[in-house]
């Protein structure tokens, strides 16, 4: 039985190059999937293979039981799945409140309560609406960059490595920030190079090594498997 | 009269320098903003805005004929300024129509801003042929209605000043209109949702993809808008002096020199460059001698014209500032490249 938000058997990457070899992720609404690896591994591939910037060779995705593989990112987007990019992933020259604006841009609603929802989740947001988000302390940034996402009202949230760059406290800070999100019942899937803390926040974790699941379990077991501490978590 | 030198000497200024920049410049401003706007959003130089605003203007002057022909004129006002919607609503179309044809290969191809360049460079001269085919390559003036708000003779009559200051109607019109135009930009740019998205876009391509804004719809909302802009621009600067689809090409370099002055990229950095270049363009091609004169003690009087450089380099001015500032600070007084 898949999950919430599935893909699986996924090959393909840049080119004629293949990243990805037969590797799947799966989460579900309420819970954290984490996708650690070393460089090179295919993580952040993967991740946007299942939002569909990368035409696969072969693999499903699958939504609520609905196969989206065949569809654009634009139609994941207005689909519920919302994506965090890595870098560049504000509009930097746009005040807080309008790249939060942009986010709704496919909603036709009343979106000040959804506005409202995310200055609560980031009170910093509130107080810097007026201001360009260009201007702001890394981490903030990565707040606007997670509310514009949840914008859309998401059943599904993907995290490229949302704390890369940003300090030890902002980082124990945001994700704070993304369980609590998840307590709302979004299914989250994160992508991360602090695999122990992310690991640790994880209801599942994956391990990917050459563009495959090499190790696939539970958050806690894979912080205690003594294989995957070894290789990856530094012993 | 001695005490009235300085004000003599004020007016004379006015009426040469200040008044024919401020509505020189409010005709570069709204040039430069079209500019300025495909720069940001499309990411290439259009070469063919000048030519674009030839069409425009050629096209409001069609409809003030068929206006005028019809008995439908703007009484004190020009005609023009009747014909001036249904010319925007023209060049709007050809603008689409010109993207649907030609632009939109090239961004399918995801061509570099060069090639974009180029391509308008084409778009240039076939607008450019287009127009001198249709209206021919004459100097026309369309203008019609009140020609003067103030006249020298009763400005002197009025105030007993041996000065007179003149400011024409279309100087006012120039002035009214541009600051109309830019107001709507800017109320459109800031405050709404289509104008924000449009900046996003502008400002992070992917990250607006993501976000559900449909680039086709941005590129056609620019469009129409640098359409507009270069109507209002070509119409303006035409009823101010003369139309002559060839002068309209020569603009080119002050449009471009303003937009970068002020930043390419930036629409208040377009409107501010506007005036740099008309003021800098004016200020020091005018000839001096009279307003020493008023100024100075009689034996100091100069001899000489007091003019920096002849008319016939008004040209060289704006490219010599357009060097000075990509020497010194390439992105232009305001931080260009977004709007």
């Amino acid at each position: 039985m898949n999950k919430y938000f599935s893909s699986s058997n996924m090959t393909g990457g840049y080119g004629g190059v293949d990243i990805l070899n037969d590797c799947g992720i799966e989460v579900n609404q309420g819970e954290i999937s984490v996708v650690v690896g070393p460089n090179g591994a295919g993580k952040s591939t993967a991740m946007k293979a299942m939002l569909g910037m990368i035409t696969l060779k072969s693999g499903d995705v699958i939504l609520n039981g609905k196969d989206i593989s065949g569809l654009t990112p634009e139609d994941r987007v207005a689909q519920g799945i919302a994506f965090v990019p890595q870098t560049m992933n504000i509009f930097s020259e746009l005040t807080v409140k309008e790249n939060l604006e942009m986010g709704a841009f496919l909603r036709n609603d009343n979106i000040n309560k959804t506005i409202e929802d995310i200055y609560k989740l980031f009170p910093i947001l509130k107080d810097k609406k007026n201001q360009l988000a260009g201007e702001l302390s890394g981490g903030q940034r990565q707040q606007v960059a997670v509310g514009r996402a949840l914008m859309t009202k998401p059943s599904v949230l993907m995290l490229d490595e949302p704390t890369a760059g940003v300090s030890p406290i902002v980082m124990d800070e945001l994700f704070d920030r993304i369980i609590e999100i998840k307590n709302t019942g979004v299914a989250i899937i994160i992508v991360e190079q602090n695999a122990k803390q992310a690991l640790s926040i994880a209801d599942f974790g994956y391990v990917l090594v050459g563009g495959k699941n090499k190790f696939t379990g539970k958050g806690s077991e894979l912080l205690n498997n003594p294989e995957v501490r070894k290789a990856f978590l530094g012993g | 009269m001695e005490n009235f030198d300085i004000l003599n000497a004020l007016i004379l200024l006015a009426n040469f320098v200040i008044v024919p920049a401020i509505s020189y410049g409010s005709q570069l401003a709204i040039a430069a903003l079209g500019i300025t706007i495909v720069y940001a959003v499309l990411r290439f130089s259009n070469f063919a805005h000048g030519d674009l605003m030839s069409f425009g203007t050629m096209t409001a002057i069609l409809f003030t004929w068929l206006f005028q022909n019809l008995g439908i004129t703007g009484g004190v006002l020009p005609t023009a300024l009747i014909a001036l919607p249904f010319a925007i609503i023209v060049t709007a179309l050809l603008c689409l129509l010109i993207d649907k044809s030609v632009y939109r290969f090239y961004r399918k191809q995801k061509s570099h801003a060069v090639v974009f360049m180029i391509v308008s460079v084409g778009v240039m001269f076939i607008l450019n042929a287009t127009v001198r085919f249709i209206i021919g390559p004459n100097d026309r003036t369309f203008f019609d209605g009140e020609k003067f708000l103030i006249r020298a003779l009763d400005f002197k009559a009025s105030t007993g000043l041996e000065e007179g200051l003149t400011i024409k109607s279309t100087q006012l019109i120039t002035v009214i209109v541009a600051i109309i135009t830019m107001l709507l930009l800017f109320y459109f740019l800031q405050k709404t949702k289509m104008g924000k998205a449009m900046r996003a876009y502008s400002n992070n391509e992917d990250l607006a993809l993501l976000s559900g804004i449909n680039p086709d719809r941005v590129v056609m909302i620019t469009w129409i808008i640098v359409g507009a802009l270069g109507t209002i621009a070509g119409v303006l600067y035409g009823l101010d002096k003369s139309f002559k689809p060839f002068t309209y090409f020569q603009l080119l370099l002050p449009m471009f020199a303003a937009a970068i002055v002020g930043g390419i990229g930036n629409p208040i950095g377009a409107v501010v460059g506007g005036y740099i270049i008309a003021f800098s363009e004016i200020m020091l091609t005018y000839a001096y001698k009279k307003f020493f004169i008023y100024l100075l003690p009689e034996h100091l009087e100069p001899s000489g014209l007091m003019q920096f450089l002849s008319t016939d380099y008004k040209f060289a001015i704006s490219f010599i500032i357009l060097v000075i500032v990509l020497i010194i600070r390439p992105t232009g007084v305001f931080r260009g490249k977004t709007i």
